[in-house]
């Protein structure tokens, strides 16, 4: 591998988790934090340097599936699913793991290269909340790591785990969630036509799989962005950003 | 009974979120899935919105919303 | 190529009519719900809660932050409080500052003189130019290296969101959606930011009403303004403590009263240009969290000033060389700028302005904070040279132009509503990719102010209270 390529690695997560506060704590920049869901509503970039790999880290908008209600939501979900960073961090909120774990789910569905971060560990300890994180790991099938991003806790084991998943060091088994007979039955049914349109490009399942939860905006999205390919991103994402306002 | 209706300290387990469209997934999204158990916390000062927790997060909903949620009381903590 | 596009636009069509057919109600449902399961399952063999799950600590604050009692009043209170520390704290270094620039002027003036500079030159430079840019420090810079930090505390220990429970009412009265109280403390610091920051509104009719209404919070640029006039006109009659408690009683007015223009404009505008209903509408209320006080107090302090500077340099800077030349260049025996201000005076008094005021709120149409200076700098260049070390003679300066207390709440009641700067318009058209929304964010808040300042123009003179 060559080592002066730039890793992409993209910041995901429900509102308010700390994404923007890990990524200040690992860029040295000033992206604004709040203590409120929906501070951070486009794309901020930042590089980091780990042991003579560049990474480029991307701090997205918070957002609670990737079923986008909002344009900041949109924002972020096109990035992920669009982007293809090359590991995307789910930053959880470790004091309301259920709700933040459904987005996580969701993320592997679409991509194995996921570290999932529990952030927000001191208020857990704080609040008596204990995380076995080897458990979850091992339920998981990706690495999980346990962080502070306020306290610049945790991180040297992050680096760590990113510099090896883009070494190709670690090989993840995300969980995969076996729905009922019936969803699975239309999935396959889908599977075969979707290929057909997108190719290799995005994973089938995961994407027939959408197409049945009703996301049709995605399939818009992908059309759109095959017609497109070689714009930069940026041009992509100030494009989609105005979308929901143009029906007036 | 429905979400509207419950007073604080009320935990109740849902049955039915009568809501299509858009709404009805951000609604499934932040947690008030069927089964799930919300408690009402508070209502603001003007009497609407009402703060509920489901999924250990605080969430406030308006009144369209909250009385279309319906579910079971299923205990009552008036300390 | 035209054929295979529209082939391939008919199988994604055909794609979607197979998934919409599959697709049902409870399908969705389960989808989401199987979700919901396994990471019930999975949290519950990985998390434990060694002490009650509750977080009895926000719990009690919210009760007293969300009181129907306390709600409203704490909301006023913290709104005085930031102003108060912001207009006490700020005035010791705005006139050190000020004192310094001019101290400094006379060696810089000294030094062109001493090279046998043509007085051209030292016009561009030094009156123009370093007049502007150190006018905008000094005025701009120690307000807003303390409101953003004391912001950024409310902010970051979690306040706004209860601002948006407490206020989410009034907003559905009227039409709007209640995020835009987070939409509209984003305005406090930059409406140029806060229009970016309506994308957390879910419904576009609504995500647009909170984008036209904006530039009814004060922002960053027009603290200073504001500032300055409530301070030298509004509470002349009072000395030290109590002068300071009624200036910041002024600001809170004036932004209670830009509250009141938000909610007119968006009932008007829900009734009409964007009618509809509210549409749905939650709100995340997190847990209060200590913020880090040092951290944040510096970082945002630090940004701000920087953001300040920045600012004086790229906008302030040219702003006041173009000043000093239209100010300096003649045609007959008056300058350009003297024939915009004649041109507009006649209109401007109607509004209880003058000429000048008028001129510099349009050559401040690219940013708030240029506004003050460039009028200072039309004052200075016609009259005798003044110079200004402090703000009892830059209120001298006022008066000598024919100022009442009615030509200073105007101003500031101007620069309240009038129309949103230009990086602001840029960012509005950004959005909403149109042309002609564009033009009603620029269009609404001129009539408005245009409105507000005439009515109260002709009933304070017509009342004879001036
Ligand atoms: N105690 C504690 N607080 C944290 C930690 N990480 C972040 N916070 C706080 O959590 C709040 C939210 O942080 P942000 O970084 O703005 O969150 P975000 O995920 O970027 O939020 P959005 O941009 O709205 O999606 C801020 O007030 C942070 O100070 C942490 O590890 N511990
Ligand atoms: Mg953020």
């Amino acid at each position: 591998m060559t080592t002066n390529e730039v890793y992409r690695i993209a910041l995901a997560g429900n509102p308010n988790t700390g994404k923007s506060t890990l990524f200040n704590a690992l860029t040295g920049l000033k992206q604004h934090t709040g203590n409120w869901a929906g501070k951070t509503v486009s794309l901020a970039e930042g590089s980091v340097h780990y042991k003579k790999s560049t990474y480029r880290l991307i701090d997205l908008p918070g957002t609670y599936s990737l079923y986008s209600n909002s344009t900041d939501e949109e924002v972020a979900r096109n990035y992920i699913v669009f982007e293809k960073p090359h590991v995307t961090l789910v930053v959880l909120d470790a004091t309301s793991l259920e709700r933040n774990l459904n987005l996580a789910l969701q993320v592997m569905e679409m991509t194995s290269n996921v570290i999932v971060c529990v952030n927000l560990i001191d208020e857990a300890k704080k609040r008596g909340i204990e995380i076995d994180e080897l458990k979850l790991m091992r339920q998981l099938g990706v690495p999980v790591l346990k962080i502070s991003a306020r306290n610049k806790t945790g991180f040297p084991a992050l680096l760590d785990t990113i510099d090896r998943m883009i070494r190709g060091e670690i090989t993840t088994s995300p969980y995969a969630i076996q729905y009922n007979d019936e969803i699975e039955g239309k999935i396959s049914e889908l599977v075969p036509n979707v290929k057909k349109l997108v190719g290799d490009r995005f994973p089938s399942r995961w994407i027939a799989l959408r197409l049945l939860d009703g996301d049709t905006s995605l399939l818009d999205e992908i059309q759109k962005r095959m017609h497109q390919e070689e714009e930069s991103t940026w041009n992509t994402v100030q494009k989609t950003s105005g979308s929901h306002l143009e029906n007036f | 009974m429905n979400l509207y209706e419950g007073n604080k300290g009320d935990r109740i387990r849902i049955k039915e979120v009568a809501i299509e469209g858009v709404m009805r997934r951000r609604l499934l999204d932040l947690g008030f899935v069927p089964g799930a158990i919300v408690d009402v916390l508070k209502k603001s000062p003007l009497g609407d919105p009402i703060a509920f927790r489901v999924s250990h997060t605080t969430i406030a909903l308006r009144k369209e919303e909250s009385i279309k949620i319906t579910g079971e009381l299923i205990q009552h903590d008036n300390e | 190529m035209e054929y295979s596009s529209e082939n391939e636009r008919q199988s994604f069509r055909e794609l979607l009519n197979q998934a919409n057919e599959l697709s049902t109600s409870s399908l969705r449902d389960e989808v989401v719900s199987s979700l919901y399961q396994t990471s019930q399952q999975i949290c519950s063999r990985t998390v434990r809660f060694t002490k009650s799950k509750e977080d009895k600590k926000t719990e009690r604050l919210d009760a007293v932050f969300t009181s129907p009692i306390w709600g409203f009043p704490i909301m006023l209170a913290m709104l005085g409080l930031i102003f108060y520390l912001t207009i006490a704290g700020a005035n010791v270094p705005s006139s050190m500052l000020a004192s310094f620039f001019t101290w400094l002027e006379d060696y810089i003036s000294m030094a062109f003189f001493a090279l046998n500079s043509p007085d051209w030159l030292h016009g561009v430079l030094v009156l123009g130019l370093y007049r502007g840019t150190t006018w905008v420090i000094s005025v701009m810079l120690p307000p807003m290296a303390i409101f953003f930090p004391t912001f950024a505390l409310l902010e970051s220990y979690g306040y706004l969101p209860r601002v948006a429970f407490n206020m989410d009412r009034l907003f559905k009265k009227v039409g709007a959606h209640g995020k835009q109280s987070l939409t509209m403390a984003m305005g406090f610091g930059c409406n140029a930011a806060a229009v970016l920051s309506t994308r957390i509104i879910e419904s576009p009719r609504e995500r647009m009403l909170a984008i036209l209404t904006n530039n009814f919070v004060p922002c960053n640029g027009r603290w200073g303004t504001l500032i300055v006039l409530a301070s030298l006109f509004m509470a002349a009659g009072f000395t030290g403590g109590m002068k300071t408690l009624v200036s910041s009683g002024v600001i809170v007015g004036i932004v209670i009263f830009g509250i009141f223009v938000t909610f007119v404009v968006s009932w008007v505008l829900s009734k009409t240009m964007l009618k509809g209903v509210p549409t749905h509408y939650t709100l995340e209320l997190p847990p209060y969290r200590r913020p880090k006080f040092f951290d944040t107090v510096v970082r945002s302090s630090l940004n701000k000033s920087y953001a300040v500077l920045m600012r004086a340099i790229k906008i302030a800077a040219p702003a006041g060389i173009l000043t000093w030349v239209f100010a300096n260049i003649y045609i007959g025996d008056t300058s350009i700028f003297m024939y915009g201000v004649n041109f507009l005076d006649p209109f401007a008094q109607s509004l209880g302005l003058d000429g000048y005021i008028m001129l510099a709120f349009i050559l401040g149409l690219p940013a708030n904070e240029v506004v003050l200076p460039i009028l200072l700098m039309g004052y200075l260049s016609t009259g005798s040279m003044l110079e200004v070390d402090n703000l009892a003679d830059l209120k001298n300066i006022f008066l000598d132009q024919g100022w009442t207390w009615l030509t200073a709440l105007n101003m500031m009641l101007f620069s309240l509503l009038h129309y949103p700067c230009g990086t602001t318009l840029i960012n509005i058209y950004k959005e909403t990719k149109s042309y002609k929304w564009t033009f009603v964010a620029f269009l609404i808040p001129t009539v408005i102010a245009i409105g507000v300042t005439f009515a109260v123009a002709q009933l304070v003179r017509g009342m004879g209270w001036v």
